[in-house]
């Protein structure tokens, strides 16, 4: 699904990540744990360029991300990202935010669509090989619907539809970070990628949030999630890995990783988070 | 508290011009508004009976014409320069923009702004070979020198928003320029717009040297009663009243947009 090979991130002079090279396959549910300051949200935060690499690759679908080349945004739509400070849209309701992206990405598609078409109009006569129109058919107000209609079935499923209409100020932290995964599933995305997604909420709010990660693991999505919640990634993951020091020092499956761990630096991490 | 310094501005100029009347009415000796030669009766006779408010009200809508057209090419000039000037920069093209931006606002903010029309006027219409109303050279001065500080203004805005907004508007695979367009300028615009309002006023001010280019405005006007008259204290002072109304009106206006766009801010929900 992803694989990341000889990615090296410095800022600076300070060295971050060294030389990783991973693969993730579709299904799998990764957990990456760590001390503070090891590298594992820069890793994570690579796998969609939000960090630029410094040299490596990662291939998501037989495409490097980290070439200027490649269009990232296509990548990014199917990949969907939940940050540590929810970062929803404040000045949007949640609605609003939930429905942007898709909006405006179909809408940009759809406009792309007709200049193509229109070019393609112009031109073709000159032709032998006739080039095909693209499809044009929906309407705006088709696609805001859809949008809409999907973001209320997602709301409904994390039983906050009624807040459809309010700002995220008005939220609480767990009810923000619920809306934030499910503003990036409102993309219908491949790979979920968690940067410690309950780092910032209040302990009684942990719960719903990883009770919602958990069930959207149940459905079978490939996620990758920086955490923690030792308890949760042991019981959610299918693989963990331990990074340290810019290099992935252990990478086994969580039975394996948390009862048996080979790495001395990740015996002594375990016996002071555990 | 603005309001009530309005009003105490406005009261100050109603005392001003009644001292005027007062020692008007000392300098002609007895001969009062209604004796046809007081400095008051004066300005009327030119102001009213004489046509002089059309020639004010032509004078008005010019400048409110180039102080709104102005602040709307700033606006829109300015949030440009300051989106390109905020872009991050490992290619060169944005490289290259942003260096052309800060020439220009380097040049509009270094150079007084009645330097600006007269080169634009002067100097670079007739080397441009082209004729335009003195209206259309103002308006575009005016729009170039405010983007020049909304571009300014704007930057402060956009760098005042968490960065986290424009990451998760680019994480769901929007391009630089759509996050900026929908995600962070909205809530820049939102932070900046006392200040914005602030530029708008000192924009209606400074529309006050218009005449070195021959362009009709309130202060065209009023002098223009004035020497008729050959009476000034009373245009003049009338001139400053109507400055403040328009600000003042300004300043409400910003007022109820701030209250506006801080839906977003209160604690409760829309409902």
């Amino acid at each position: 699904m992803i694989e990341i090979s000889h990615l090296t991130k410095k800022f600076g002079d300070l060295t971050v990540l060294d030389d990783v090279s991973l693969k993730i396959e579709e299904g799998e549910r990764v957990a990456v744990i760590g001390g503070s300051g090891s590298g594992k949200s820069t890793l994570l935060r690579c796998m969609t360029c939000m960090e630029d690499p410094t040299s490596g690759a990662i291939y998501f679908e037989g495409e490097n991300l980290a070439d200027w080349q490649v269009d990232i945004n296509l990548a990014r739509r199917k990949i969907g990202m939940v940050f540590q400070q929810f970062n929803l849209f404040s000045h949007k309701t949640v609605l609003q935010n939930i429905t942007l992206a898709p909006v405006r990405l179909q809408l940009a598609d759809l406009k792309a669509a007709k200049r193509k078409n229109f070019r393609n109009k112009l031109i073709n006569p000159l032709r032998k090989n006739k080039k095909p129109m693209l499809p044009t058919g929906r309407t705006k107000k088709e696609i805001v619907a859809q949008a809409e209609e999907t973001a209320f079935d997602l709301l409904r499923k994390i039983g906050l539809e009624d807040k459809a209409d309010a700002y995220p100020s008005t939220l609480s932290g767990g009810q923000k970070q619920r809306i934030a995964i499910v503003r990036a599933l409102a993309m219908h995305p491949k790979l979920m990628l968690f940067d410690e997604p309950t780092s910032a909420l209040d302990p009684e709010m942990v719960g719903e949030v990883l009770e919602l990660i958990r069930r959207l693991a149940d459905s079978g999505m490939t996620m990758v999630i920086v955490t923690h919640e030792m308890r949760f990634a042991r019981e959610v993951a299918t693989r963990v890995l331990f990074v340290d020091k810019g290099k992935i020092a252990e990478d086994a499956p969580p039975e394996e990783l948390f009862n048996h761990p080979q790495d001395p630096r990740l015996q002594e991490f375990l016996k002071k988070v555990l | 508290m603005k309001r009530f310094a309005a009003i105490f501005c406005v009261a100050v100029l109603l005392a001003a011009m009644l001292t005027g009347i007062v020692s008007a009415k000392g300098a002609d000796s007895g001969l009062l508004l209604a004796g046809g030669n007081g400095k008051i009766d004066r300005f009327l006779r030119i102001f009213v009976d004489e046509g002089g408010y059309l020639q004010v009200l032509r004078g008005l809508k010019n400048t409110m014409l180039i102080a709104v057209f102005g602040l709307a090419i700033g606006i829109v000039l300015g949030t440009l320069v300051a989106a390109v000037r905020v872009m991050p920069k490992y290619k060169r093209l944005p490289r290259l923009l942003n260096r052309i931006c800060s020439v220009y606002v380097g040049f509009f903010r270094g150079t007084p702004i009645v330097v600006q029309l007269l080169l634009g006027y002067y100097v670079l219409l007739p080397a441009l070979g082209l004729n335009y109303p003195a209206l259309y050279v103002c308006i575009a001065v005016f729009g170039l020198n405010s983007g020049a500080y909304v571009s300014e203004i704007m930057r402060g805005g956009i760098a005042s928003v968490d960065i986290g907004q424009m990451e998760a508007g680019r994480a769901l695979g929007l391009s630089y320029s759509a996050a900026m367009l929908h995600i962070v300028i909205p809530q820049a615009v939102k932070n900046i717009l006392p200040t914005l309002g602030n530029e708008f006023i000192s924009l209606i001010k400074e529309t006050s040297v218009v005449s070195f280019v021959g362009t009709l405005d309130i202060y065209v006007a009023f002098n223009a009663i004035g020497t008729n008259s050959y009476e000034f204290m009373v245009p003049y002072l009338a001139m400053a009243l109507i400055y403040i109304v328009l600000v003042a009106a300004v300043t409400a206006l910003v007022r109820l947009m701030e209250r506006r766009l801080a839906r977003s801010d209160r604690n409760i929900s829309s409902h």
